[in-house]
């Protein structure tokens, strides 16, 4: 059963200023492009990307956080509809204890002057949640218990920690709020591997047991193959594909994505693979390539995509490809 | 003949906190040609390891009397603790052997341009002139794959990207032709795409120059694809070592399982992710015994949290640090 979306982008752009230029036209880039996305409710919702991608900038835009430029996003859950490109400030006000945003770097997100208990209680005193101080404690300690914090932790400060205890604080402070949708930016990125999995393993459980959304930022595509359901990946502001997560990974359409999937250095010392090793690196967003956005890396362009900009088409249901060669690409048994 | 012996090397710290201990009695040799891993994770003494190499670590280090790195070069063997000034350290700090940065943009001076940071290294190192030395770095620039090189030369660090920047960094490593090339998570910082090329250049660079290079790196995947051999690092101590295949294939170390473990393959997207227990526990708090018991899957008590494990053969050149592949009638070295 396929849910309803929790949340529903269409066309959504999100265009910084780059600087007035008094005589001629405003130099702006287009950090996000004409992105149409469903994320459902309590999915675990890949969204990868090289940086300069673009896929902080969309994921700050689901919060809130940088100004919708165009299109429009629409929240659903079962209590509330909001349109955020049009929130008011009472809304805005309600919509924050319902997004969060987990960071990337544990080291830098937590105040090194605060106890864990004053970080993760932070929250609830700003937006007013709790009545008395005891009423703080018990949710406080509710949260960390749930995120495997050791309670007698909670008087110290953040430096005592180790990388993965600090993750999992900031996944207590961004989950106090009872919030239904969550961004998690790299989230794991800054971790080392053995803890990585800790933490992975502590976002599915805590996604099943208070029925979470999340929307998981990542570059690194083994991790996210491995905790999510849907992928979608984006290259210079545009979605290139959306899939299930076995869909994307086990049959590619975009050449993009096969690239990407290939560059994966294997554990296997013996594998010489058939790598599709992209040449060059991702344009500058302020230049922007014409017709299809990555044709000047693509292996297999032709006239048709330096000139004409290819439109999103469905290989199945849930797998949206925006190529304009996806379908002759498409051999069952990559060839090379 | 081997390149580089480094024994029994131990760096301790002397802080306000105590006395650290960062990297303790680890044994390892490299020959020319030869690409060795070094892995482990924050706080595993890789880094200071390498930097001890090189002398570049800061002046509360104490490297205690056992500790010996030679390094053999063409006019003689050198015994590199035992270099004092400025003038006889030359020889490690860009002379023979160069280093590359994780972070280039942080290891590139912002305010000069690369053309001229490359041609002040080549000056003195090499006893060039201005001119030739400009020549080769540009040679060197074009080597590595960066276009328009001539036009690169005279741009700051910040106006190229970041694989370009990478690349700029190995031209400079490599352009006074290092004996050993030191890359300290050389692809960390960059995307699948350009990681994949950097790994190809250094491929490359190892088969054309000849050098011996010590990867200091996290991702497993990364040295499967590159080294030869491996030395897995766990809180200051090597605890296995041996061929890229026989360690990749066959991890005798608990922690070298884990570790392999713990990576999620795209092979198996049903398997759960397992982690090692625990944390890495703080360099203040070393474990007694086998320094990895506190998190160890196999852990006895009573000789795992007393004994001090040893280095034991587990087939030719495959080495490992663990009282349980010891007191499994694994041969002691």
């Amino acid at each position: 059963m396929i849910e309803k979306p929790l949340i529903s982008a269409k066309n959504l752009s999100v265009t910084f200023l780059l600087g007035n230029n008094f005589f001629g036209p405003k130099l702006t880039i287009q950090a996000v492009a004409d992105v149409t996305m469903d994320i459902p409710r309590k999915s675990f919702f890949g969204l990868v990307g090289e940086s300069g991608s673009g896929k902080t900038t969309f994921g700050r835009a689901l919060l809130n956080a940088v100004p919708i430029s165009g299109g429009n996003v629409q929240y659903n859950d079962d209590e509330v509809s909001y349109h955020l490109e049009r929130l008011t400030k009472v809304e805005l006000k309600d919509y924050r204890k319902r997004s969060q945003l987990i960071f990337q770097d544990p080291y830098a997100a937590l105040s090194p002057r605060m106890t864990v208990r004053d970080i993760i209680a932070e929250p609830l005193e700003v937006m007013g949640l709790t009545n008395s101080r005891e009423e703080t404690d018990e949710r406080v300690r509710e949260i960390a218990e749930k995120c495997r914090l050791n309670l007698e932790h909670l008087r110290r400060f953040p430096h005592a920690f180790s990388g993965g205890q600090r993750q999992r604080i900031s996944i207590a402070r961004a989950l106090v709020s009872n919030p239904k949708f969550v961004v998690a930016d790299e989230s794991v990125a800054a971790l080392d591997v053995s803890i990585q999995a800790d933490v992975l393993n502590l976002l599915k459980e805590l996604q099943k047991e208070l029925e979470l959304t999340y929307l998981f930022i990542s570059h690194d595509l083994s991790v996210v193959a491995h905790v999510c359901d849907n992928v979608a990946v984006m290259y210079l502001g545009r979605l290139v594909e959306t899939a299930p997560t076995r869909d994307l990974f086990f049959r590619p359409r975009h050449p993009y994505t096969k690239a990407l999937l290939s560059a994966i250095p294997s554990l296997d010392p013996d594998y010489s693979g058939n790598a599709q090793k992209l040449e060059g690196e991702i344009p500058s967003p302020a230049s922007v390539p014409s017709g299809c956005t990555f044709h000047t890396r693509c292996p297999h362009c032709i006239d048709i995509c330096k000139q004409v900009e290819p439109l999103g088409e469905q290989v199945s249901e849930g797998h949206n490809v925006v190529c304009h060669r996806w379908k002759e690409l498409d051999t069952p048994e990559p060839s090379n | 003949m081997t390149l580089l012996n480094v024994e029994n090397l131990t760096v301790q710290f002397d802080t306000d906190e105590g006395r650290i201990t960062a990297v303790e009695n680890v044994s390892f040799s490299l020959e020319a040609g030869q690409v060795m891993g070094l892995v482990g994770e924050s706080g595993s003494g890789k880094s200071v390891t390498a930097k001890a190499l090189m002398q570049l670590n800061p002046r509360n280090s104490i490297y205690n009397e056992q500790s010996k790195i030679s390094l053999n070069l063409d006019d003689g063997p050198v015994d590199v603790l035992s270099l004092k000034t400025a003038k006889e350290l030359k020889v490690v700090r860009g002379g023979a052997v160069s280093m590359i940065f994780q972070e280039p943009m942080a290891s590139f001076a912002p305010a000069i341009t690369i053309g001229k940071q490359m041609v002040e290294q080549l000056v003195l190192h090499k006893n060039l002139t201005k001119a030739e030395a400009k020549k080769l770095s540009v040679d060197m620039l074009d080597r590595v794959g960066i276009s328009e090189a001539g036009k690169r030369f005279d741009q700051y660090a910040f106006e190229l990207s970041g694989g370009m920047r990478q690349r700029a960094m190995i031209a400079m490593a490599l352009s006074t032709s290092p004996k050993l090339l030191i890359a300290d998570e050389p692809t960390t910082a960059l995307d699948v795409t350009i990681q994949a090329q950097v790994i190809d250049l250094m491929k490359d660079i190892v088969a054309d120059f000849g050098m011996g290079i010590i990867f200091i790196t996290h991702d497993l995947g990364v040295i499967a694809q590159t080294a030869d051999k491996i030395a897995v690092m766990y809180l200051g101590e090597l605890v296995e070592q041996g061929s890229v295949r026989d360690v990749i294939r066959t991890p005798a170390h608990p922690y070298t399982q884990g570790l392999l473990n713990s990576l999620p393959k795209l092979e198996d997207l049903d398997k759960p992710l397992t982690p090692i227990p625990g944390d890495i526990p703080s360099p203040l708090e070393r474990p007694s015994g086998c320094v990895f018991h506190t998190r160890c899957p196999k852990v006895v008590m009573g000789r795992c949290n007393v004994d001090i494990p040893t280095s034991v053969r587990v087939k030719d050149g495959h080495k490992a640090s663990c009282l349980l592949i010891e007191d499994n009638g694994g041969p002691k070295l």
